[in-house]
């Protein structure tokens, strides 16, 4: 018995799902036992469908995770432990025996995540003792150009969703003469479904700040700002520690490392305004003014922050740079395809039965991280489409399930790589409804600046509600289209010219499902509330009265073990009796 | 007015040069106050020597900034993808209904809650969630609400 530690993973989807309560049993525990166990907190290992998870390692049985861990029974799976003795309960993942999830695991490659779930976020000696800083070492001992050649030599694009080369963004910046220099770190990660910048601030933000360190000092900028959204405060806290953190130890301020290099770096709280992700937004935003998008040339390299030559990258794509300088081109680009390599994180929520965060190496195609990464479908409902690329993005359906992931292939479906939300839908998803919930976010988030991006979003989302409504015309399609094209030629920046990909994607893959509201007034996958019919089934109603009790409208008759009947013509649809019944007696249509 | 002049002078003082420092500068008054008042935002522009209009312009824009009166707790329900496919909408409905509150009134009688809807608090595989203050709840059913909304409550909210 020795060196045993256990970790529990605290970053917010570990917190949500009660985390706090198995490490203070644990801690009780230990202080009560006196224990020699070392208890460490760490944040999101990806696993979030598992959490909360705990660790184990240090025994001859080797490092073992536990999922689903309650404080009740996890101190007597600890004391199991340092005795020998293999826990029974959800095993996850296991070194020396079988975890039921090694396999998703193995199918991944960390370079993004390579410390998550696996340091103490807030321990910077955690994060220097793998490797931590060293990059930055090596960065300072470089001529700024070899940098610059060989982020370029990476190959690696921008992961914030356009894919634009970061090496050639950085050269543009670097050339410009300019007495101040800024870098940004776009951390304002709006696109709901999508929560890989969250994971990776709250659980590894040295990386990050080591990689935005490395780039100014290519670039030649002394100064820089993370734009963090508020929605994050756990983030919002792990940057402020690390970031203090980096100024004691000599990487952040002046001289850094005792080289003449000397970089500040700030954090702005965004405020709550989606549009504020499009990096002219989010400079105007950094200067304290509202977040509405400027035009685009002069670009930010030549004409950013307060006037001055500034580079703009997001959380994930800083993240690289330190392996990057670390391990060289060459040995990233051994992972993903030619026009696009290394790898790729997703966030995967929906009805995916492993949700949670994951990085594979580009070029793998979508079936393979839907059943082989993400572990399949949730419910035995089959799956109908993935949602890549948030508000911008669209819809894949089930046919195109084969298509690789790397920018240009995504692209061509309709839908775009984005910054790596992928919300799978099955079968009792609604499209039309997703492309309307869509718009009503764009349509909300628009800041009003291009007509055609303001009034235009306005009018897709009457027409997609009407056809939600089962007040569709044929004629609708055709005006969805046409309004399309305009918003797109119309619209100043990347929200306006995006908001109709929901639409487009949906119209092109699942045209039929419009058909279907607007000829047959009919939801096929009875979501839309106007179009559905709540009925019971006489067969299995029982008459236990249930449903007649909750109805909240008291539309619902029948007497005790006789079947129950709706009245249609007072049923406001609110789905209670649905929800309710413990026989499936009541269907919807 | 009288008090918080004192304390939002302190504020001012932190803030004053500062380029770039209007959001932190309301982020933090809003943080003290509970929310941007006319008074407030008047106050600012004079000592900011800013117009009234550019302040205004501002704290309408960005959707943290309140310019009424908000609830002791502040619940957010997530209005995101993975949420909006978890029917958050039976999960808003089981919240407003709780607490008597409608779309359009927001904010309880007892200045206990405010709800408000936000795009995506980035729990997307916790789907439906709803976040009290800075706690996060999720894998949410509507029949869960009430008891976790009584943990905040007084004896007059539910």
């Amino acid at each position: 018995m020795n060196n045993i530690s256990v970790k529990v993973g605290l970053a917010s989807c570990g917190v949500a799902a009660g985390a706090k309560e198995v490490y203070n049993a644990l801690e009780q525990y230990l202080k009560e036992k006196n224990k020699p166990v070392t208890l460490k907190k760490t944040a999101c290992i990806g696993m979030c469908f598992e959490e909360p998870i705990v660790q184990f390692e240090g025994s001859e049985l080797g490092s073992i995770h536990i999922g689903k861990a309650n404080p009740e029974t996890i101190t007597q799976i600890l004391e199991d432990y340092i005795a020998g003795k293999a826990p029974a309960e959800n095993v996850i993942l296991a070194e020396k025996t079988s975890g039921k999830h090694n396999a998703l695991l193995a199918n991944q490659q960390r370079i993004v995540l390579r410390n998550c779930g696996i340091i103490d976020p807030e321990c910077i000696e955690d994060y220097e003792a793998r490797d931590g800083y060293k990059a930055l070492q090596k960065a300072l001992s470089m001529d700024s150009n070899a940098i610059i050649e060989e982020i370029k030599k990476s190959g690696l694009r921008g992961r914030g969703g356009a894919g634009f080369p970061t090496g050639l963004k950085w050269q543009f910046c670097a050339s410009e003469n300019a007495d101040k220099k800024y870098v940004i770190c776009n951390a304002d990660e709006g696109d709901p479904g999508a929560f890989m910048d969250r994971s990776t601030l709250e659980g590894d933000p040295h990386s990050v700040i080591e990689g935005m360190i490395i780039g100014a000092y290519a670039i030649g900028a002394n100064e820089g700002y993370i734009y963090c959204r508020a929605e994050y405060p756990m983030a919002l806290e792990h940057l402020k520690t690390a970031i203090s953190a980096a100024e004691e130890k000599g990487y952040l301020g002046k001289n850094i490392l005792g080289s003449s290099f000397s970089f500040d770096l700030h954090i702005k709280e965004g405020a709550g305004a989606f549009v504020c992700g499009e990096e002219t937004a989010l400079m105007q935003s950094i200067e304290g003014k509202r977040g509405m998008p400027t035009l685009r040339p002069p670009y930010p390299a030549v004409k950013g922050l307060w006037g001055k030559p500034t580079n703009i990258n997001n959380v994930e794509t800083w993240a690289n740079i330190p392996w990057i300088i670390m391990h060289g081109a060459q040995e990233f680009r051994k992972y993903g395809t030619e026009k696009s390599p290394g790898t790729k994180v997703f966030a995967l929520a929906g009805k995916i039965a492993g949700s949670g965060l994951i990085e594979v190496p580009m070029g793998i195609t979508l079936k393979d991280i839907i059943y082989n990464v993400g572990g399949g479908m949730k419910t035995s409902n089959p799956f109908k489409a993935v949602q890549m690329g948030g508000p911008s993005g669209g819809c894949i359906p089930a046919e195109k399930l084969d298509t690789i992931v790397d920018y240009d292939s995504i692209t061509a479906t309709g839908a775009i790589m984005g910054s790596g939300g992928m919300v799978v839908m099955d079968t009792g998803t609604c499209m039309v409804d997703v492309a309307r919930f869509f718009l009503n976010f764009t349509q909300n988030e628009s800041c009003g600046k291009c007509t055609f991006c303001r009034i235009g979003t306005k009018r897709m989302l009457e027409i997609l509600t009407r056809i939600t409504e089962g007040k569709g015309e044929l004629q609708d399609l055709e005006n969805l289209e046409e309004l399309a094209v305009n918003i797109i030629k119309g619209s100043l920046c990347g929200l306006g010219q995006t908001a109709p990909n929901p639409v487009l994607t949906t119209l092109r893959y699942f045209k039929d499902e419009y058909l279907a509201h607007i000829v047959d007034k009919h939801c096929p996958a009875g979501v839309c509330n106007a179009l559905i019919t709540y009925k019971i089934n006489p067969e299995k109603c029982i008459g236990c009265t249930l449903c007649a009790r909750k109805c909240p409208v008291s539309c619902i008759s029948g007497q005790v073990k006789q079947v129950h009947t709706i009245d249609q013509s007072k049923c406001t649809k609110c789905g209670t009796c649905f929800q309710v019944c413990k026989f499936d007696a009541v269907t919807k249509e | 007015m009288a008090n918080n002049i004192e304390l939002l002078d302190e504020i001012l003082a932190k803030y004053q040069g500062k380029k770039g420092s209007l959001i932190p500068l309301l982020q933090e008054t809003q943080n003290t106050l509970g929310y941007l008042s006319r008074e407030t935002m008047a106050y600012i522009a004079e000592k900011m020597h800013l117009p009234a209009a550019e302040i205004f312009g501002v704290a309408t824009f960005y959707s943290m900034f309140r310019l009424k009166p908000q609830g002791k707790h502040l619940i957010r329900v997530c209005k995101g993808t993975a949420c909006h496919v978890s029917d958050a909408d039976s999960i808003k409905k089981a919240v407003l209904d709780t607490l008597q509150l409608s779309e359009e009134k927001n904010t309880t009688a007892d200045m206990q809650f405010t709800v408000m809807e936000v795009a995506c608090l980035g729990c997307c595989s916790l789907s439906p969630v709803i976040m009290i203050d800075g706690r996060t709840y999720g894998k949410l059913t509507p029949a869960a609400i009430p008891a976790i909304l009584k943990q905040y409550a007084t004896e007059d909210t539910l």
